[in-house]
Parts: C-alpha cells; structure tokens; sequence
C-alpha cells in the first residue's frame, strides 16, 4: 500500500457541526434498595460490617452491603450443602433444566432494570449492558439448562456425577455475565452455589437474587455473600466445598491455587490477557481496525482477553496508525447511562490510578503516546482512550495487564515474527488474526498458545463457546459443552 | 486503453464485519435538537425522485413544488432526479429555486448500449439543462472482469457532462459482493466521477448500510491519499427519517463533517421526504402526525 | 529402593562352580534427550530386589538432571506437537512392538528383582504392551472425541479443539513399574506433550530397561526424559520449575500434593492426582482412559466470519 503524498494530504474533522443530544436511558423505575444482604436460602440476610457501593460515573453512593466473614461464608456453605443433599442432587435433570430456564427468563423480563443497574454500578456504556452483558447473560442459562437433562450425552461412554457445592468469585468487569458463566453450568451438572460478587460491583448479583426468588428456586441452590479478599479466601478455605471457580487477576489466582493444595477441591481459573491482535499487510484493513478498537475498548478494556497489543506487519503499520487515530476520535466518552456513550467510567478509583500508573510507565519508556481528544466528564472515573506506538516486547506496558483502554503498538516483518512476539508473554487467552489469506490464519491460529482465536474478528462470545486460557491465563473452560467438564466428575 | 489497465489494488472487505460495523451506526440514539437539526440536514440531501414509465409533466410539476416547498418549516431538497424527457419541465418549475435538476442518463437502468448512444444521451442531457447525471455502469462488464472498460465508459461521461456533476451508480445489488463494491468505486472515482452512487432503485437490494460504508471507506481512503472531495449518494429504500439518520450517523463517523454538506451527501428518494415531514411535525408538535394532512410525493 | 543399602547377594553357582563366567552388569543410568547420560550429581542409589538383596547402583537425579530434562523436554515439543496424529500413533505403536519382542526380559525383572509370580509378571507386561497399543490408536481419535463445532448465534464459523499443554512432568506410580510407568506415559505424550518422568518405585530399574525400549522406537529424543531418583528430594524442584507446565502425580500423599501444588502454582502449572492402586488392579482397563489425556491439553477455540 503505497503512502500518501504529504502535500495533498488533508485530514478528516470529526467534529460537532452535528451533534448528538444526550439521550440519558432513564433509572426512574429501578429501584436500588439502600441496603442489602447476604443472599442464604432465597432469603436476604442482614449481616456485619456494611461498606458503600458507587457509581463510577458520579462517585455517588448507591447502596451499601455487609461483609461476609467466616460464619457468614459457612452459613451460606450449610445451605448450599443442604440443598444440595435434599432438593438439587436427587431431582431429575429435566426438573432442574425448568427452574435453569426461568432464570433465563426472567433476565430477560427484566432485561431493562438489570442493564441500567449494571451501568449504574459498573460504569460501562448502557449500549454495552443492553446489548451485551445482559442478553448474553440470559443466553448462558438458556444454553446451560438444557443440557442439565442431557449430561450422559456429554462425554459419551463416560459416566458423569456433580461435584457437590461450588464456591465462585468472580471479577468486577462483566459482573452479570460472570455471575451466568459460573452459576449456568454450576446447576445444570447438579450443584449448588455460594458466589461471591466483586465488592465493587454487588449489585447486579442483588438483582439477579430477586430472580432466583421469582423462579422460586429451591433455598440454598444459589446463595451470595459479600466482601473482599477476605470474603473470597473464607469460601476457598471452606472444607466443605468441593469445587472453586475464580475469575479474576492471575495474583490472586495463584493465591487460591496455592491455598486449596493438599485440599481435594477441584479448581477452574479465568486469569489475566494480554492478548495479540496481529494484522498482516493482506487484511481487510478497515475492518482490522475496527477489531483493533472493539478489542481494546470495548468495556473501557476491563476485559481479560483485551486485544492489548496490536502487532501490525510494518509495511502497513503508518496507515493502520492513522486510520485507528480516525477511529478513536469518533469514540465518544462519557455518563455509561447515554445510550451514545461508547466507552463509560473506569470501574473504579484504585483502577484509575493503575492506569494512569501505567500510561506514565509507558511514556518513561519513551513510547509515543496517542489519546483521542475528548473531554472528560469532572466527575467520576474516566480515562481517555489512549494508544502508544513505539513500543518493543521490553516495554513494562506490552508485558503487564494494564485492564484499561490502553493499547501498546508493535511492528513485525514476518508470520514468524509475528507469532514469536504474540506468544512472548506468560499469558494466553485471547489472540486475534487478521489477514485474508486462509492457510496463513490456520497456520498461524495454530502456532498461538491462546484458548481463543479471533480470526478476523475480536472479542466475540457465546455461551456455546468454550473460553479460558492457556499458561497464566488459567485452565478450564466455560462455555460449551468443555464447560460443564469444570463442574462434572467424568469417568 | 483497456488491455494495459492497472486495475487499482483495493483492500479486501470483510462482509460480517462491516456488516457489524454498519449496525453500530444504528445504535446511535438520535433525539430532540439532533434529531430535528438531522431531519433538515436529511431533507436538504434529497434528490427528489420519480423514474417511473408512467412520469408525466404533471406528476414532475407536483414532484417539483414538493422540491421547493416542502411544508412543515422543513427546507427545499438538493435536487430533483428524473429522467432525461422530463428535465426540461423539472428545469422550467425549479429555475431560480437553487435547487438542482438531476436526469438519470446512459440508458438507465440497464446500461444495455453502446458507449457511443450512452454518451450522446448525456450530451443530450445536459444540453436540455440537467445539473447533474446519474449514470449507471455496465455490470455485465464488470462482472466479466473488464475493467478497463469501466473506466473508460465513466471517464468518457465525465467529460461528456461538460459543467454538470456526474455521479456513477454502481448498482451494488447487481455487484453482489463488498468486495466487487470497493473495486468499482475505486474505478469510478480514479475515472473522476463527482459522486459514487449504489443503486438505480430498480434492483433488490438497493442501498444498504454496508454497502454504503464500503463506499465511504472508499472516499476517505481516496481522499486521504489524494486530498480530493467525492461525494456519496446512496439510492433505493430509504423510505425513513430513522433510516435516513442512521445514514447521516455513518457519514458522521466515518467521513465527518466536512461531507454532512448536499454537496457531499445525497439521498435517492421518493417517499423519504413525506416521513421526514412526518417527523419534523412530531417534533414540532407533540403530536404523532399522519400523511393525510401532506402533500403527495 | 533405599538409599546406599548394601547387603551381600547371594549366587548359588559361585558356590557349586569353581571358576564361574562372571556376568556382565549394567549401569543404569538416566534418559535425557535421547541420551543415557549419568546423573551429574554423581549420587547413586541402590536399587534391591524383594528379598532387600543388591540389583543395581542406580542414579540418583538431581535437580540439574531435572533442569537439563526439561530443557530437553522443551525442545523437543514444538516438533513432537507438530507432527501428525497419525505418526505419533505409529510410534506408540512402534513402542508396543519393542516391549512385546522385549518381553522376556521385563518379565524377568519383574520376578526376579519385583518378587511377582510368573503370571503376574506375564500380565504385567502384557497389559502394558496392550496399553500402548490402546493409546497408539487414540493419538487420531481423541481430537475428534474433544472437538466441537459450536453454534454460535452469529455468522461466525466456532470450533474447539484440544493441543497439548507443553512438558509435563510425571512423577510415576510406585506401584506396578512397568506398567503404572506406561499407563501415566502414554496419556501425556499421545497428544503431543513432551514428559520428564520421575521413577521413585521398588524396582526402578526397569524403567531404564524401557527407556532403551522408547529408545528403538522411532521416539524423539527429548519427547520422555526420565530420571530414577528420590521422590521427595525433586517434588519442590518440580513444581517450581517455571518452564514446566504441567504435573501428573500419582500416589502422592496429601502433604506432597500440598508442596507440590504450592509450588506450581507460580506458573499456574495444569496438576492432575491420581491415586495409586496396587499392582494387579493396574491391568484393570479403567486405568485407561480419553479423560487421563485432558488434564494435559488446552481447548483452543477459533473464530471466524462466514460471509462473501
């Protein structure tokens, strides 16, 4: 592709000869109670030590929840084992499917209230959670409930049984979603759950309990509690518990590993990204570049399988830099709750900073920084998106998780090249690919060490497809029939 | 010419995402001060329309004082596109107006002549007062792979429009693939057309939104190579204001505002202008409105 | 095994024979990439049979050996990964052929330092060779077992597939030494992991007799390291190592599946327990099985559009 003359270059003006009014998705009919509490035995239960929960966008207060301790943590273990034992394990795997089915339902009754508050609490575009999180929630239970009656044709010639009781953390970025990925095939292979919400972001899951309740679940199926670390290391310690799944930063991944040694508990781990999006000089350039920004900004780039490093074939490097310039400056940052918002608030303030830590990294490492120029809102946690050239595979912000709307560039000149660098990290979840040839993207595709491969696309899900992670990524699989292997003994 | 034709290397088009691409457009919530501001901008990117067998002068009479005065404090439209037996009526109701004659010429829609009778039609044309021509490539030679005749044919109409513009329509319906969609628009715009077009209005699918985008892509892309203009007009089933705004989104966001300007951006329409009035009353008043009380178009 | 025990073996023809032809004895030493080096530490153990009479000084690995395997593991496993299903069985298969012409000798082993009856040991070794062979056969087979075509509500053609995890390292039953060796093996190599084996069993000795059986069978230098040594002195090394990538540990007690566990978790390292069961249950064909082959590959799932 040959460069463009300079002389006749013009540039493009994105600017607000036509504007957008703020088009606000209204709260007025959802109610956030202002306080909640533990979620045992389709009962709300008061607790101990209640700490705020915010908007992002605001910093304003909207509700606040108790923190579970040991006891908590134990009695939700109690009614999770008690349910397990008297209602889930002995009813028939059609029955469960119904009240699996529901749920789903019910999601997507109230598929409206459960988009606004994931916004509100979360921060992310209200386009995101309505066309997003929220359906693909939904779709999770659909798909999961159906195979709760058909387990023995899962693994043919293998005879399956459930685990017992499941204790689930999961992270702040797609709190519902995460809550579906890990409850759906929990109670379709047959076990109970004690989850615990990320303490930024509880109260989705408190929706979702109200759910639970209308589906008239048996008690004790499904169970919350709330709180930090602390909350989280009481159920990876709970002897009771057979099974733990984590979503969340591969520190505290290994933690819990090293915590359940010597245990008997089985374990499945959805950990950090760093992933490669690697176009070569014969893509489909424009929509490379448009895969290049849905996988970094997408969910403000709170998302563990981010397309956080671009490597793009030097020979198109300069056109595709200036084309993803264009693009980043029609993103439009700002209240989540504007349906016209495409990148919301940072989820919170400590994620702020790390950011911020991280884009100063960069530029001490002498890498170009590029941000488009929006204005931010006064309050609240944003951060424009923002991309660096001039980066190496030393630079600290092409190895570490930056888990915000950062991307670092790099250059290659060859296939080998490019796989060499894709795969230089101790992370591997998800890569994309992007060229026209088809024996080059198998090839490649291949030789990625990635539990997914977007090839000529970025950051697609469904909930019959399998997503986890190779190495530090983590190991198990959600999604798809490999997803009920993390909650079924298989002989 | 056509045997040592470099055909212009033009980038692969990936369907499914562009596709994607197009639908985020329509996300785009457009409300109260945008929405009105957008309805004007739409109603002043119209090329008013009527290419049927039946036209007569008066169906163009009634055709051009919709033009001119639409109702509903809603501005006159960009042009009137008709065919060439009827430019000399459309030219009589709009002298003095601003508003533009547009005549669909080279044998629309089929584009079944020669060259030879494909440029004499346009001649013509422009000498009975047309501002603009809408011409159509032959398809079947694309098809075949024959290039170079392409852009031939379009760099010959070029010149014989002489001061009126030329928009090529490509007829995408007939392309079938975005790919076929890119090349053309390459072609005609390396031939020096004023404006790329989709469709005749006579083939399913006309205009789409990804085909739409493919060919702004296109423009930007010539554009920031070459720092040359080319406007866009998509044509054929944008019947609503939502639709239509969806497409000023796209040209928005992929263009920017330099082409949210009729001489960049046009609509081919027949019954869009009704719905945008339909809209523009809404807005005005409250009040879901009904086309009892417009004028026919 | 134990450690430098040495106690008189007693020879009854030294006895009746008064100038008897004095046997040649072998040195064991370890497999590492193809090789039959000594352990670099110089420490040797004393391997002995059922009655606690001399067999063998056997290396005792260290954890150099240990490092020195898996880097021989890691090199050789883009190749080994990278060859066809089908030639991986062949060569599964070729192992099976090599014990089966190789019996005899195992069988003997397994009487006269492993204290089995001569049925057992025949069953043994049989039940090994037929378990490669089981394993040669899936090497083509358990992709299509654990593949899916997913059906994704966009147009987007989805399908999962497994690809080994990398070098595993095995810590190898006690019991049962040819076949618990060959049953923990094959499930790891059959998908295209490379191995580091680590043989701490009663009679160790016959796991270098098999390296010299994977040593004629067309296997990849590299592909199975294996080292005799002391368990509970190279557990920490290998769960620590950060280039190793997964662990199959069988019969390990609670406190070891702890030290181990801990360790590997700094590289997130893949780690499957299996109980040990005694010799003669090791022949039972529920100690075979496509699901001893998942612990140690990653489902990779690929994405792409479906349009023109």
């Amino acid at each position: 592709m040959s460069k463009p003359e300079s002389n006749s270059v013009r540039d493009l003006l994105f600017g607000n000869l036509w504007d957008y009014s703020p088009s606000i998705e209204s709260a007025s009919n959802v109610i956030i109670k202002p306080r909640y509490g533990h979620f045992i035995n389709n009962k709300f239960v008061e607790g101990e030590n209640y700490f705020q929960t915010i908007n992002p966008a605001t910093e304003e207060v909207l509700s606040e929840l108790p923190t579970a301790d040991d006891k908590a943590v134990a009695e939700a273990v109690a009614a999770a084992r008690k349910a397990y034992e008297k209602y889930w394990k002995p009813m028939s795997g059609q029955e469960r499917a119904k009240y699996i089915y529901r749920i789903a339902r019910l999601m997507q009754e109230r598929a409206r209230e459960l988009a606004i508050v994931e916004t509100m609490n979360g921060g992310k575009p209200i386009k995101e959670s309505r066309d997003f999180d929220v359906p693909l929630a939904a779709a999770h239970f659909f798909y999961y409930a159906g195979w709760a009656d058909k387990l023995q044709y899962a693994f043919p010639g293998s005879e399956v049984s459930s685990l017992g009781v499941a204790g689930q953390i999961i992270p702040w970025n797609f709190p519902l979603l995460m809550a579906a990925w890990k409850i759906a095939p929990a109670l379709a292979a047959g076990n109970t759950v004690v989850l615990k919400p990320a303490e930024t972001t509880p109260l989705s899951a408190m929706f979702l309990a109200e759910i639970i309740q209308e589906a008239d679940l048996p008690p004790g199926v499904v169970n919350f509690v709330h709180g930090a670390g602390s909350t989280g290391a009481a159920i990876v310690n709970h002897p009771d518990i057979n099974k733990i799944a984590f979503t969340g930063s591969t520190t505290v991944g290994k933690n819990i590993q090293r915590a359940i040694a010597g245990s008997r508990k089985k374990l499945t781990l959805e950990l950090g990204g760093k992933g490669a999006n690697i176009v070569f000089d014969d893509a489909a350039i424009d929509q490379a570049v448009e895969g290049v920004v849905k996988g970094i900004y997408f969910n403000q780039g709170h998302v563990c399988c981010a397309g956080s490093r671009l490597l793009v074939q030097e020979n198109i490097a300069d056109v595709v830099i200036e084309k993803l310039k264009h693009r980043i400056s029609t993103l439009r940052v700002g209240d989540p709750l504007d349906k016209n918002t495409d990148v919301g608030a940072i989820n919170s303030a400590a994620q702020l900073t790390r950011i911020r830590e991280m884009v100063a990294i960069g530029e001490e490492e002498g890498a170009v920084k590029h941000e488009s120029r929006c204005v931010l809102p006064d309050k609240g946690f944003f951060f424009a998106p923002t991309f660096f050239t001039g980066v190496t595979p030393s630079h600290r912000i092409a190895r570490e998780e930056i888990f915000g709307p950062v991307l670092s560039v790099l250059t290659f000149r060859t296939p080998e090249e490019a796989v060499a660098k894709a795969n230089n990290t101790p992370y591997g979840l998800g890569c994309g690919v992007w060229t026209e040839k088809g024996s080059k993207l198998f090839k490649v595709a291949g030789q990625l060490k990635a539990g997914i491969v977007w090839g000529n696309s970025y950051n697609k899900f469904d909930p019959s497809s399998p997503f986890g992670g190779y190495k530090e990524s983590g190991f198990g699989r959600e999604g798809g029939v490999h997803g009920l292997l993390s909650y079924l003994e298989v002989r | 010419m056509p045997a040592n034709y470099q055909v212009p290397r033009v980038p692969s088009v990936d369907q499914i995402s562009v596709e994607e691409r197009a639908a985020s457009f329509t996300t785009r919530s457009i409300k109260t001060e945008s929405k009105l501001a957008g309805l004007k901008m739409v109603a002043q990117m119209i090329d008013l329309t009527t290419l049927e067998g039946s036209d007569t002068p008066g169906k163009v009479e009634m055709l051009c004082r919709k033009a001119r005065e639409p109702g509903s404090g809603c501005p006159p439209v960009a042009a009137v596109c008709v065919y060439p037996t009827m430019v000399p009526v459309a030219k009589r109701e709009l002298a003095g107006t601003g508003i533009n004659v547009a005549a669909v010429a080279t044998y629309f829609p089929s584009g079944q002549a020669s060259l030879a009778e494909r440029i004499d039609e346009v001649k013509r044309t422009v000498d009975a007062g047309a501002d603009e021509i809408d011409m159509v490539i032959s398809r079947g030679e694309f098809l075949a792979g024959e290039y170079g005749k392409i852009f031939d044919e379009v760099a010959a109409t070029v010149e014989a429009c002489g001061p009126a513009h030329l928009k090529v329509i490509l007829e995408t319906g007939e392309l079938q693939t975005l790919d076929n969609v890119r090349l053309a628009s390459q072609i005609a715009i390396d031939a020096g057309a004023h404006f790329i077009k989709t469709s005749t209005g006579k083939v399913t699918p006309a205009a789409t939104m990804p085909v739409t985008l493919v060919m702004l892509e296109t423009i930007r892309d010539h554009y920031l190579k070459t720092g040359k203009m080319v406007g866009m007009k998509p044509a054929g089933g944008i019947r609503h204001s939502k639709q239509a705004l969806h497409y000023l989104v796209m040209v928005k966001e992929t263009l920017g505002d330099a082409w949210l300007d009729p001489n960049w951006f046009r609509f081919g329409a027949s019954s869009l202008l009704n719905d945008v009035l339909l809209q523009l009353e809404k807005a005005q008043t409250g009040r879901y409105h009904s086309e009892r009380y417009l004028s026919m178009s | 095994m134990a450690e430098n025990v040495t106690k008189t073996p007693s020879s009854k023809s030294e006895k009746t024979n008064p100038s008897p032809r004095l046997r040649v004895q072998k040195t064991y030493k370890l497999y590492i990439g193809g090789n039959f080096p000594r352990t670099e530490s110089g420490h040797y153990l004393t391997a002995t049979n059922h009655k606690g009479e001399f067999v063998a000084n056997i290396c005792r690995a260290s954890r150099k050996d240990f490092r020195n395997s898996v880097v021989a593991a890691r090199a050789a496993q883009g190749g080994w990964a990278a060859r066809t299903a089908f030639n991986r069985g062949q060569i599964l298969y070729r192992m099976a052929e090599m014990l089966e012409g190789r019996r005899a000798g195992f069988e003997s082993i397994l009487v006269q330092q492993a204290g089995y009856k001569s049925a057992a040991a025949e069953s043994e070794v049989s039940a090994a060779i037929d378990r490669l062979l089981w394993y040669a056969g899936m090497a083509d087979k358990f992709v299509q077992l654990f593949s899916a075509t997913n059906p994704v509500a966009s147009s987007h053609f989805n399908f999962t597939m497994p690809e080994a995890t990398g070098v595993v390292a095995i810590l190898a039953p006690p019991n049962a030494p040819l076949l618990g060796l060959v049953s923990a093996l094959a499930p790891v190599i059959v998908s295209g992991n490379t191995a580091v084996v680590i043989v701490d069993s009663s009679t160790p000795t016959i796991a270098m007799e098999f390296a010299e059986v994977l040593h004629v069978s067309d296997l990849p230098g590299g592909v199975v390291n294996i080292l005799t040594g002391l368990r509970s002195e190279l557990i920490k090394h290998v769960g620590s190592h950060m280039d190793v990538d997964g662990i199959f540990s069988f019969g390990s007690s609670d406190d070891e599946r702890r030290t181990i566990t801990i360790e590997a978790a700094e590289s997130v390292k893949r780690v499957e327990f299996i109980d040990d069961v005694p010799a003669e249950k090791w022949t039972s064909n529920t100690m075979q099985s496509p699901h001893w082959i998942v612990p140690f590959v990653e489902f990779k799932t690929a994405w792409h559009p479906m349009g023109s």
